[in-house]
């Protein structure tokens, strides 16, 4: 750790790793990209919502009803009981200035709108970063998540999304598939184990 | 691709265990969620007995896994739900396997990531360093466990640190660091459900993906009545799981830092990926101003890209499930806060120089290969007595102490199923027979265990034979078949008593498996 020292657990480690090294050559792989298979072919470009939802909901996610235009209304409709509802999407004003708060502040978030920077098919995953969550534990906190999903944002496969630039762009990304869940008592499956109870994810186009 | 003995892999070990009355959640169109580590039908053990407990340590004293394997047998509703539990983990992920055509060529191009980035690791490690402190990232380096242990403390205090929050990080067991921290004054809280039992009942985690899999929902009734101050007479698993919620949040909320492991350390933008269900990590590293990530050396790998070769394969091996709840990156700190990473040896880059074991630094800690074996299955992860268990376990822990899990390599059947499922293709039960060898070399062993070694030894000069009983053993997993129990290789079986195999079990899978043997997905002749 210290400068000062004569040789630094760095360099020691950084020694012991070259004096170790193994025999043989091994190159880097080459990395074919692979297509997503759905009904035995090829995943296109028009599967991608439907296949993106099925996989959501085998992941405890659900998708939003699609006749329902107004998002307030949407909010109302989904979550009936919900107090205090923060947005990060300007399609809804919230109650809460989310960017100005502690995220301690957000515990008492009932439900945190906000829009995924993009999602995956093959998976069901949105991914959120600081820029959608302004303050990342929003999307822990809160008791409930509903995100916006403009369709021309999902690609096809865990591959495609990582050529994507919010990994090397963003300070903070992740996937979200389904909700917070937990099997680790008897393998029985329970949602809202630390984070979010529920995750729902409504087709929206960018505004 | 045909699957003739489909309905036997989906067949129960135990089928009393299966109850109708169903506890799992549904999806909208009210189909039976099995996602994370949910059980893919309802299991419920018939009564209530006491939790068997793990291997009895002493010292450096050589574990006895026999000893303590015995008494999990001897506790049937634990052993049974155990090896339940495990075994459809190790179906649906078969299952998701089958999914996939290109299974074998991802477990084939992760395997030459990681042995590339293994033989590169000092510019890999270099890169990383480089790029996580662009990212305004502290980059500490720990030679050993005790190191990490000093150098977190030493974060903690620096900023007045009262309490820690912190999501499940097998490094951090490795290197004993909640059993340092507790005479710190800091307190330590387990964010992760299974983690959090196991702090609370003061065990450590039997399973490196599902920690607390050996217990029963009457056991963790039992510690939260204890710890938490619930109704002791509740032991309903959704009551439980909320009052373990409730407890925890006040404490996140309160914490002043957050510790996270790492499932994997991308050298090119010194990020840290972790991967849980729960969204703990999440938690840890985004609620408290200060955000510590402990990472072994080995967790490098070079790019983003490669990020989309090892998430596909990783939760699906470890749980059947096609991702984690949560597969977060954390590349920065927030503003305003601070962001650590310990970069941890303890005896990795020794390992690194072993010929016969270097490779086992591929692991990405899945836990398929403990699901798949029937040792492991049958005698719960504690029974060890060491920090890593099953047939990983067995090739890890000699490295930490030579004498102390001396006799652990023993502890197989070296029937090759974990090498086959192995999703990075760590030729494990190779390794665990080479330790033997090792271990005997060393007068490591009792004699009884070197009696064993010479038996071995012939099947194992003899390579057809050998690829004959790895093969004929791998697709009779679920049971121990007489020929797997009395294979030569198998030291785990020799002298001891078994419980009988059910005649009717073996008959159905000899039936189901003739004449096409090589159909088991996961040996490796089933792809000629
Ligand atoms: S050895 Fe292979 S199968 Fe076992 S935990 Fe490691 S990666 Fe998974």
């Amino acid at each position: 750790m210290s400068a000062d020292d004569v040789v630094s657990p760095r360099d020691t480690i950084l020694a012991r790793i070259r004096a170790n090294r193994p025999a043989g050559e091994h190159p880097r792989p080459d990395v074919p990209r692979f297509p997503v298979l759905h009904a035995g072919r090829p995943l296109e470009p028009d599967d991608y919502v439907g296949v993106f939802e099925t996989n959501l909901k085998a992941m405890g996610g659900k998708p939003a009803p699609e006749d329902a235009d107004d998002l307030a209304a949407l909010v109302r409709r989904l979550f009936p009981k919900a107090g205090v509802v923060a947005s990060r999407v300007p399609e809804l004003a919230g109650d809460i200035d989310v960017a100005a708060c502690r995220p301690q502040d957000l515990a008492g978030v009932d439900v945190a709108v906000v829009r995924a920077a993009f999602a995956i098919a093959e998976t069901g995953s949105i991914l959120l970063s600081e820029a959608e969550l302004g303050v990342n534990a929003l999307a822990y906190l809160a008791q409930h998540l509903l995100v916006l999903l403009d369709p021309a944002d999902i690609v096809a496969s865990t591959q495609d999304a990582y050529h994507r630039p919010e990994f090397k762009e963003r300070r903070y990304a992740a996937f979200h598939t389904g909700p917070s869940a937990t099997a680790d008592i008897e393998g029985v499956l329970i949602h809202g184990a630390q984070g979010v109870r529920s995750l729902t994810v409504a087709m929206r186009p960018r505004a | 691709m045909s699957h003739p003995q489909e309905p036997d892999r989906h067949r129960m070990i135990h089928p009393d265990l299966a109850v109708s009355d169903d506890e799992a959640p549904r999806s909208p169109d009210g189909h039976r969620l099995e996602h994370g580590a949910g059980t893919s039908r309802p299991l419920r053990p018939r009564s209530h007995e006491p939790q068997p407990r793990g291997a009895r340590v002493h010292g450096h004293r050589p574990i006895d896994q026999n000893e303590a394997a015995a008494r999990f047998i001897a506790a049937p509703e634990h052993e049974q739900m155990h090896d339940e539990r495990l075994w459809d983990l190790r179906q649906k992920r078969d299952r998701q396997m089958r999914a996939i055509p290109e299974w074998e060529e991802l477990r084939e191009i992760a395997s030459r990531i990681k042995q590339h980035t293994l033989s590169h690791l000092d510019t890999y490690l270099e890169q990383f360093e480089a790029a996580a402190k662009a990212n305004g990232v502290h980059v500490h380096w720990a030679e050993d466990g005790a190191a990490h242990n000093r150098i977190v403390h030493a974060i903690l205090r620096d900023h007045g640190a009262r309490r820690l929050i912190k999501s499940k990080s097998m490094l951090t067991e490795e290197c004993g660091f909640r059993h340092y921290m507790a005479a710190s004054g800091i307190e330590v809280i387990e964010t992760d459900l299974g983690e959090r039992i196991q702090q609370l009942d003061d065990e450590d985690p039997s399973h490196i993906v599902v920690p607390a899999v050996h217990k029963l929902r009457a056991d963790v009734a039992d510690v939260f009545a204890r710890k938490l101050g619930t109704d002791p007479d509740n032991d309903d698993v959704h009551y439980l799981a909320e009052r373990q919620r409730e407890a925890t949040r006040p404490l996140i909320l309160e914490a002043d830092a957050g510790l996270t492991g790492g499932n994997f350390a991308v050298a090119e933008t010194g990020s840290i990926v972790v991967c849980t269900n729960e969204g703990n990590a999440d938690l840890s590293g985004n609620v408290p101003k200060l955000q510590i990530h402990s990472v072994g050396i080995e967790k490098i790998i070079p790019q983003v890209a490669d990020l989309g070769i090892f998430v596909r394969l990783l939760s699906r091996s470890a749980l059947g499930s096609p991702m984690t709840q949560y597969t977060s990156h954390f590349r920065g700190p927030r503003p305003g806060t601070e962001m650590h990473v310990v970069l941890v040896d303890n005896g990795r880059a020794a390992r690194l120089g072993m010929e016969e074991f270097w490779t086992s630094l591929k692991c990405i800690r899945c836990g398929a290969c403990m699901n798949t074996c029937p040792v492991y299955r049958r005698s719960g992860g504690l029974s060890y007595g060491a920090t890593y268990s099953g047939p990983i376990g067995l090739i890890l822990d000699p490295t930490f102490d030579k004498r102390k899990y001396s006799t652990l390599p023993f502890s197989s059947t070296l029937n090759g199923s974990c090498s086959n499922v192995c999703p990075v293709k760590i030729n494990i039960h190779e390794q665990i027979f080479a330790w033997r060898k090792v271990l005997a070399e060393a007068r490591e062993l009792p004699l009884v265990k070197r009696a064993m070694m010479s038996a071995a030894g012939k099947v194992l000069s003899h390579p057809a034979l050998y690829r004959t009983a790895i093969r004929t053993a791998d697709s009779a997993l679920k049971v121990l078949p007489r020929f797997v129990v009395y294979n030569p290789l198998n030291t785990w079986t020799q002298g001891r008593e078994m419980p009988p195999v059910p005649k009717s079990t073996f008959h159905d899978w000899y039936a189901a498996n003739h004449p096409a043997p090589a159909e088991d997905p996961t040996s490796p002749e089933a792809k000629p």
